[in-house]
């Protein structure tokens, strides 16, 4: 192993993520003259923004669609959790964005006469989501990425996994409040194998979310939730946990998503004896195939979608198959053109992946994990709140990472790109006022040195230690995760969850990360993720027991109905690790 | 029933040391990825097995080795196929190795960043401009810790916010002129599969160049002569390639480099 070195680094912004959220927040804090550091784990166009396909929704005035309907749609979709204040900024500023992207370079699909095309998607009461074909985020992230390369104040660090925000105190023992001001992160080189410290006097998180916990799920390895256990291990709030949205239609086994957008375009689904069996759980009246109407069936909210599933499997219509039971999109109808033209990435995951050809033969397709609506809470400044609700100085979130009150307790397709793009954008920009204004001289580079190297302590002394292999500890998080915290939830399973995460959090204390490398040590980084994952896992979990209503993606079969006043679900933990979960108002920051 | 096997044989390395072979046997199933094969290795075998993944999709472009000493993706490359022959695993030639089947792409980056990939507008300024001005990087007042005002003015009219650019048109043609080039995933595989690559590795290579190729075809961008300084007047840009094809060939996105190379070869030579 390494000698004990650790490398400083300095700048004014330190932006841990390199998706969509974090390159743009790069981008606009550059603008503002900032020096960024841009820390990424992976190269940031390998960031799961790439695996977007749908699009991204923004209103074009032209189209007679208007901010109300898509601020309406919004709240609706958050069954209360969402704050009109911050739906309404993102809203408004979601088209300036698009506009700013297609400036950028961004290749979107047109109309006919040249604009930015734009198609329906389920729970929007309008065509409001701009894409380029399906494959938006792979589009957006290279030319966010490309456009990042012009920047000389931007300096990215790829490949360096962030372990810890850098506090200048450790987070006050038991208090929910949280820690001294943020100075920086900590976290590792790959590459050269060594620990670094940045030193900055803003720092953004852009992490994305944690959808990886579970076993079937849209999202890519590294989706693990690291920034948000940062914040919680810095005595910070996390929102909303429970609240994760189930996409209708990933491919059996791997969970890779069949986009949205299929249906959108026309596809339909169909149970094991071929009936569009939609219509019989309340998403009726049928529409005819390759006619989709906003709204209805196959394109009625995600949640909808995926409980009519779990309705359809219970009474015996889907069909069985090694990975689980299966209903079918059939896609058929559409054409081989349409599908080359318009869903090509579709077109490519069916057939290499489900072995089938979607012009000729139906996609088996089942429920995912899919998007994380809860997070590290912010305004929609980006600026991170404690549990009181006052501004963290110096920490900013943005991205997938953050709950700022838009998605609420159920994400709309396409909203989550825009979210990223706005909030990454105010983030940037205010994280770099904010080191600009900043007062009070850093402390000392002895004492920061110090602290750093306590926090990476614990890190690095994981390698070479343990028993347990720890893939299967992940396999079992995951299977826990998918049977108790899915589509539907009720109290004796998540009880049962509860336990076997807290025999699988023990297991995991004495985890075996065999290789001991200082270089590309994977075992060990994969081990650092499944701490993160765990940790969100039993997050989840008790804030799912607590909420003792149905809302929104948490539907409990024991508890049916909404409360009457809508509560947001606080998680914290205490330095011992023990999660703590209390309810709070929905208020407007 | 004993699962079936496959014989699985890395190339590894440790960072500076020399190469050397590992051979596993390796259950599989007939939809397994040669992705799932390493897993498998690592999970059961060796932890410290090195290699990148993340989508398991063909999306991300991480996974990129040499398999049976043809680049592929580990994550859409299937294993069954390889039952009767083995499979032999290798870093993407032509590369560093940092680590076992792990390769640095930083050099490919910069070349990237020497093709000036990005769009240059009529304004154009050219390299180490700062990004293109949005109206959405200021956010509502400053100083106060409290949300911006709500923006009821543009929420009830349903308009857009005055003075807000409106975006360029592009036609559906004009689109499809350059959109075949926006595909790349940077995974590298045709780096790996180039041939002068391998003599010469300052070459620039297929992908940094069709991505170039991408932006000087793009109707909204005019800075073709901006980047023609490099492209078409320097050493290691577009003329070292010999039109092997190796590259379009190699390329599991259906991206056609060697057009790219091409072209610019022949427009320049008139
Ligand atoms: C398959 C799929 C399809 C989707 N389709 C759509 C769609 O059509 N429309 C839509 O609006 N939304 C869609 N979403 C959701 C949307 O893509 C994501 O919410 C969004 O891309 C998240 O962006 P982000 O920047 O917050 O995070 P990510 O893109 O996940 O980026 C996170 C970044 O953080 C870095 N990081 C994480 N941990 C660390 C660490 N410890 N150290 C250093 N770096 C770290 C990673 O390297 C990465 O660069 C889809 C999601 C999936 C999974
Ligand atoms: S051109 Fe093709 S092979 Fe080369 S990096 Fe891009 S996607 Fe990979
Ligand atoms: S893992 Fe992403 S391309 Fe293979």
């Amino acid at each position: 192993m390494a000698d004990n070195s650790l490398r400083i680094e300095r700048a004014d912004v330190v932006i841990v993520g390199g998706g969509a959220a974090g390159l743009r927040a790069a981008l606009a804090a550059a603008a503002a003259g900032a020096r960024v550091a841009l820390v990424s784990k992976v190269y940031p166009m390998r960031s799961h923004t790439v695996a977007a396909e749908g699009g991204a929704a923004g209103v074009q005035p032209a189209t007679g669609d208007t901010f109300e309907q898509h601020l309406a749609d919004t709240l609706r979709s958050g069954a209360g959790l969402s704050h009109p204040v911050a739906v309404e900024e993102v809203v408004r500023r979601a088209p300036e964005e698009l506009i700013h992207l297609e400036r950028l370079g961004m290749p979107w699909s047109r109309t006919p006469d040249g604009l930015p095309a734009v198609r329906p998607f389920g729970g929007m009461s309008h065509p409001r989501t701009w894409y380029a074909a399906d494959k938006t985020g792979h589009h957006l992230l290279h030319t966010l990425f490309q456009a990042t390369l012009r920047s000389p104040l931007i300096r990215r660090y790829d490949e360096h996994v962030v372990l810890e925000l850098l506090t200048t105190e450790p987070s006050p023992a038991g208090t929910r409040a949280a820690a001294g001001a943020v100075e920086g992160v900590v976290g590792y080189d790959q590459a050269r194998g060594e620990a670094v410290l940045w030193q900055a006097s803003t720092v953004i998180l852009a992490t994305g979310g944690y959808a990886r916990a579970w076993g079937t799920s849209t999202n890519a390895g590294i989706v693990t939730g690291d920034g948000l256990t940062m914040a919680l291990r810095a005595g910070l709030p996390l929102r909303d946990l429970e609240m994760v949205q189930v996409h209708p239609t990933g491919l059996p086994g791997s969970g890779i998503l069949i986009t949205e957008a299929a249906r959108g375009e026309g596809g339909v689904l169909l149970d094991a004896a071929g009936e569009r069996y939609l219509a019989d759980y309340g998403l009726g009246p049928v529409t005819e195939p390759g006619s989709p109407e906003a709204g209805r069936m196959e394109l009625g909210r995600r949640d909808a979608l995926s409980q009519a599933f779990w309705q359809a499997d219970r009474d015996g219509r889907t069909a069985a198959t090694a990975d689980g039971s299966v209903v079918y999109l059939d896609l058929r109808h559409l054409g081989d053109e349409v599908l080359r033209e318009r869903l090509p990435l579709v077109r490519e995951l069916a057939r290499r992946f489900a072995g089938v050809d979607p012009a000729r033969e139906l996609i088996p397709v089942r429920p995912a994990a899919h998007y994380t609506m809860g997070g590290i809470v912010a305004d929609v400044r980006g600026q991170v709140r404690d549990a009181d609700g006052a501004v963290v100085a110096g920490l900013f979130a943005a991205g997938e990472c953050a709950s700022i009150g838009l998605h609420g307790a159920n994400r709309l397709g396409s909203n989550s790109l825009v979210e990223a793009l706005v909030l990454g954008a105010a983030a940037g920009t205010g994280a770099a006022q904010a080191t600009a204004r900043r007062a009070t001289p850093p402390p000392s580079p002895a004492l920061l040195e110090a602290r750093a190297r306590e926090l990476l302590a614990p890190w690095l002394a994981l390698r070479g230690r343990g028993t347990e292999p720890p893939a299967a500890i992940r396999r079992e998080v995951g299977q826990v995760l998918d049977r108790h915290l899915l589509i539907f939830r009720e109290a004796a399973g998540l009880q049962q969850a509860a336990t076997a995460l807290a025999g699988l959090a023990v297991r995991l204390a004495d985890a075996r990360v065999a290789d001991t490398s200082a270089v590309w040590n994977t075992d060990w980084a994969e081990a650092v993720e499944l701490h993160s994952l765990l940790t969100l896992a039993r997050g989840a979990v008790q804030a799912a027991l607590a909420r003792e209503e149905s809302r929104g993606a948490h539907q409990r079969l024991d508890f049916p109905e909404a409360a009457a006043v809508p509560r947001h679900s606080l998680t914290t933990a205490a330095p011992d690790g023990t999660l703590t979960t209390c309810f709070a108002e929905v208020t407007d920051a | 029933m004993p699962e079936p096997t496959i014989e699985v044989t890395v190339t590894r390395q440790e960072p500076g040391g020399p190469p050397r072979e590992e051979t596993f046997e390796v259950p599989y199933g007939e939809r397994s990825s040669v992705l799932d094969l390493l897993d498998a290795i690592k999970e059961r075998e060796d932890p410290s097995l090195t290699y990148r993944w993340s989508c398991r999709s063909g999306v991300c472009g991480s996974c990129g080795v040499s398999v049976n000493g043809s680049p592929r993706l580990a994550c859409e490359t299937g294993a069954a196929g390889y039952r009767a022959s083995g499979i032999r695993l290798a870093p993407l030639a032509g590369v560093a190795v940092e680590r076992d089947l792990v390769t640095s792409p930083a050099d490919f980056v910069s070349k990237l960043r020497s093709v000036l990939p990005w769009l240059i507008d009529d304004a154009g300024a050219g390299a180490g401009a700062g990004e293109v001005a949005a109206g959405s990087s200021a956010p509502a007042p400053l100083g106060s810790m409290e949300p911006g005002p709500p923006a009821s003015d543009s929420l009830a009219s349903g308009t857009l916010a005055s003075g807000q650019a409106a975006p360029t048109t592009q036609s559906p043609a004009e689109l499809s002129a350059f959109a075949d080039f926006t595909a790349c995933v940077n995974c590298l595989l045709c780096y790996a599969a180039c041939p002068v690559v391998k003599e010469m590795p300052e070459f620039v290579g297929p992908a940094a160049i069709a991505i170039a190729r991408r932006w000087d075809l793009d109707s909204r961008d005019h800075g073709a002569q901006q980047r023609a300084p490099f492209l078409l007047e320097t050493e290691f840009a577009i003329w070292p390639c010999i039109q092997d094809g190796s590259c379009t060939i190699a390329c599991p996105k259906g991206v056609d480099p060697a057009r790219a190379l091409r072209d610019y070869q022949r427009e320049a030579m008139g």
